[in-house]
């Protein structure tokens, strides 16, 4: 151990570093990063094609559980990754106590509402109640 | 290079992006005519503008999203690299972007 290293044995085992919990969030941004790297390309595809089809092409589409499944996945890991990337970036920019913690409740609140009504209204569409 | 503050310019519009989708399946949920005018809206001139600003930004926070990846697993972290892996990310944007635009317009989708 060098001199300059004043981590306890206890720290280091723990591994949760400054912030107190480790690499967590750093993780699970990538990982959900990763899963988005399909999810976009077939997003694009699926805008594509549903701007060709009037609603009754697109009840019928969305009635399809692939492409039900696939749009509620796509939703939920984007948003969270939205909520995520969002937060960085006002905890890197504001620095206003109240400011900061209006802002990030602010995005984690429209996020929250924004994506459980859009999949709520997906599977209202999917299983057959529009 | 300009790439880092795009991938958080382009982020944080493709928030819009994610409201967007959001308003496509509440609007399909709420019935044929709401439908049709949220679709009338999107294919208006500034909507098709908001759309391209969209398809734009995907792209490119996709492209850099996997460069950012790349780097996270400690490869092409050189000044070399990272100026031509940018330069890559910029011509897979415009690429992408003319790609699935002309997709959309042979296919009738824009019309």
């Amino acid at each position: 151990m060098k001199n300059a290293d004043f981590r306890t044995p206890l720290s280091r085992a723990r591994g949760l570093g400054s912030a107190k919990h480790g690499v967590s969030h750093w993780l699970s941004e990538r990982v959900g990063a990763v899963a988005l790297v399909p999810l976009i390309i077939w997003g694009a595809y699926a805008v594509i094609l549903l701007a060709g089809l009037d609603y009754y092409g697109a009840v019928a589409w969305i009635g399809q559980p692939v492409n039900a499944t696939l749009m509620i996945l796509t939703i939920a890991i984007a948003f969270t990754h939205m909520v995520s990337g969002v937060r960085v970036v006002v905890e890197d920019y504001i620095h206003k106590t109240f400011t900061k913690a209006a802002l990030l409740l602010l995005n984690a609140g429209i996020a929250l509402l924004a994506g459980a009504l859009a999949i709520f209204s997906i599977l209202k569409v999917a299983l057959g109640g529009a | 290079m300009a790439t880092s503050i795009l991938h958080r310019v382009t982020g944080c519009g493709l928030y819009l992006g994610g409201l967007i989708l959001a308003g496509w399946a509440v609007s399909l949920a709420s019935g044929p005519e709401v439908y049709a005018t949220f679709k009338a809206v999107l294919g208006s001139p500034l909507g098709k503008v908001v759309m391209l600003g969209m398809s734009v930004s995907a792209f490119y926070h996709l492209g850099n999203g996997v460069r950012h990846l790349v780097w996270d697993f400690g490869h092409g972290l050189d000044i070399k690299s990272a100026n031509s892996s940018g330069i890559t990310v910029f011509a897979f944007t415009i690429a992408a972007t003319v790609a699935a635009w002309a997709i959309a317009y042979m296919t009738g989708a824009l019309a």
